[in-house]
């Protein structure tokens, strides 16, 4: 990039400017501190919970360990793109109708892990499930009606929607 | 401070950037070095995010053996076809984190992190990698022992990094072994990579997590090959014992927040065992 340049992030389709004092935060810092951006949760800063996983250029990481300005010129989608303002998901619904959420604090990171996952996985196995749930904690559910909406969810599941 | 991050699109321009100033710091997959910065145990003033340099991104099959950029994730190692060419790199490489760890995570970050726990290490040790270096100078190539000569230290050189590693494909049965808390996102309380040699009817034990640098079990290795009959690929139970207890003497463990160093190397030894009889049947020969 050259140096004039004023440095952006590509969030959610949008070119959003940011400053080069920032290159050294984590992606996670600049997503919520700077651009406003709290969907994306912070609960340990490393990488142990996955409540701040986004996709960047459509691979789920967690963006507590994505070096802001190494995430330049790159696609990045949060939480914030799962569904057009106003509407649901299949999978938030499905948390819902379950009653996977009870503080609520998991399910933004939740919800972008299973939405990947089920972009691959139409048919998933309960075990295959809970793998690729395992790097995202909840300190409230037991992860029994998590797996469920996740289940009910695979039914009705379409890729077209949303975030990646 | 402003942190200059430099996003390196070549191997050439990594050794040009590191040329001109070699305190600047490698970023890979970032999920040792950002937990670090998100710490404050880490505050470069200069970074290179090298994780996008297509040579270092991709592997390739070369005659008797693979040479995986440094760059490949452990979700490429995991699947495809690098599960069938290096099996127990790929069990090593599933069992490491989370699915976002593991996407982002690369082999080359966990040498250059040269953490005892390091779950490709004692599986790169057990096939006797080979590790290219490359720098502004030129390349090297070096054994993994000769890279990680302590608790995380390299012996890289100034502007060097570390550019692929080479292992053998066997088609011969390997197994990766781990101990930990749970069996997702958990690190190595000890580790073990077990793989045959056929052609020279020998097999390969490489430690994890029980030594502060790469470790194979080399009397346990020669003491256990005049108990093993290749043709029925059976082990002779009367072996087995002492082949556990030479495992257990190759480690000097330590006592830690994870595990405690008397059952480190208790678990080695079953480890050894467990991978042992897994791939030959029991039966007196
Ligand atoms: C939640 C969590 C779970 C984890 N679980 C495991 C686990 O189960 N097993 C395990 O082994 N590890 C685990 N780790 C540690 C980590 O994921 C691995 O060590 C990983 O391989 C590091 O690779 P990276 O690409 O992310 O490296 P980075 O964090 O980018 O870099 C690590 C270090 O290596 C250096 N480096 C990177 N690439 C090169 C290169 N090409 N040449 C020279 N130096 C280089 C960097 O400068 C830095 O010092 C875990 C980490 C987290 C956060
Ligand atoms: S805040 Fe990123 S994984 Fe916990
Ligand atoms: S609902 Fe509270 S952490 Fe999951």
């Amino acid at each position: 990039m050259p140096n004039d340049e004023q440095p952006h992030l590509n969030v959610n389709g949008k070119r959003l400017t940011i400053q080069k004092s920032w290159f050294g935060e984590s992606l996670l810092f600049t997503l919520r501190e700077r651009l406003g951006l709290y969907g994306s949760k912070n609960a340990c800063e490393q990488g142990e919970c996955g409540s701040c996983s986004i996709m960047l250029d459509e691979t789920l990481v967690c963006a507590c360990l994505v070096l802001t300005g190494s995430a330049t010129g790159r696609d990045i989608k949060t939480i914030e793109s799962l569904a057009p303002e106003g509407s649901l998901s299949t999978i938030q619904q499905a948390f819902i109708d379950t009653g996977a959420i009870q503080c609520g604090f998991c399910t933004p990171g939740l919800l972008i892990t299973i939405k990947d996952f089920l972009d691959e996985n139409t048919d998933p196995t309960e075990l295959e499930i809970r793998e690729a749930i395992s790097g995202n904690l909840c300190r409230c559910t037991g992860y029994g009606r998590i797996v469920e909406a996740v289940r009910i969810a695979s039914k009705t599941h379409d890729e077209s929607q949303g975030a990646s | 401070m402003i942190m200059e991050v430099l996003i390196a699109s070549s191997t050439e321009e990594i050794c040009e950037l590191l040329e001109q100033d070699s305190s600047r710091q490698l970023l890979a997959g970032g999920t040792d070095f950002m937990v670090e910065v998100n710490y404050r145990h880490r505050s470069p003033s200069s970074v290179i995010t090298i994780d996008q340099v297509p040579e270092l991104q991709n592997w390739h099959h070369d005659g008797d053996s693979v040479v995986v950029g440094s760059c490949v994730t452990y979700r490429e190692i995991e699947r495809g076809p690098l599960a069938t060419l290096v099996p127990a790199l790929a069990q090593a490489a599933r069992t490491v984190g989370s699915p976002q760890i593991r996407n982002a995570g690369t082999i080359g970050g966990n040498i250059g992190t040269a953490s005892p726990a390091g779950d490709m290490i004692p599986v790169l040790s057990a096939l006797g990698a080979v590790i290219s270096l490359r720098s502004s100078e030129g390349k090297r190539e070096v054994s993994l022992e000769d890279l990680i000569v302590g608790v995380k230290q390299t012996s890289l050189r100034r502007g060097e990094f570390i550019e692929s590693v080479r292992v053998p494909v066997l088609d011969s049965p390997q197994e990766f072994l781990k101990v930990g808390s749970r069996s997702a996102m958990v690190i190595s309380v000890t580790s073990l990579a077990f793989i045959t040699y056929p052609k020279t009817r020998s097999v390969g034990i490489g430690l994890g997590a029980v030594n502060p640098i790469p470790t194979r079990a080399k009397e346990a290795e020669v003491f256990i090959a005049d108990f093993l009959d290749w043709e029925t690929m059976q082990v002779d139970p009367s072996g087995i014992d002492h082949f556990k207890d030479l495992v257990s003497a190759a480690s000097s463990p330590i006592d830690d927040h994870r595990s405690v160093a008397a059952y480190r190397r208790k678990s080695i030894g079953i480890l050894a065992q467990r991978a042992l009889t897994r791939v030959f049947t029991e039966g007196v020969l």
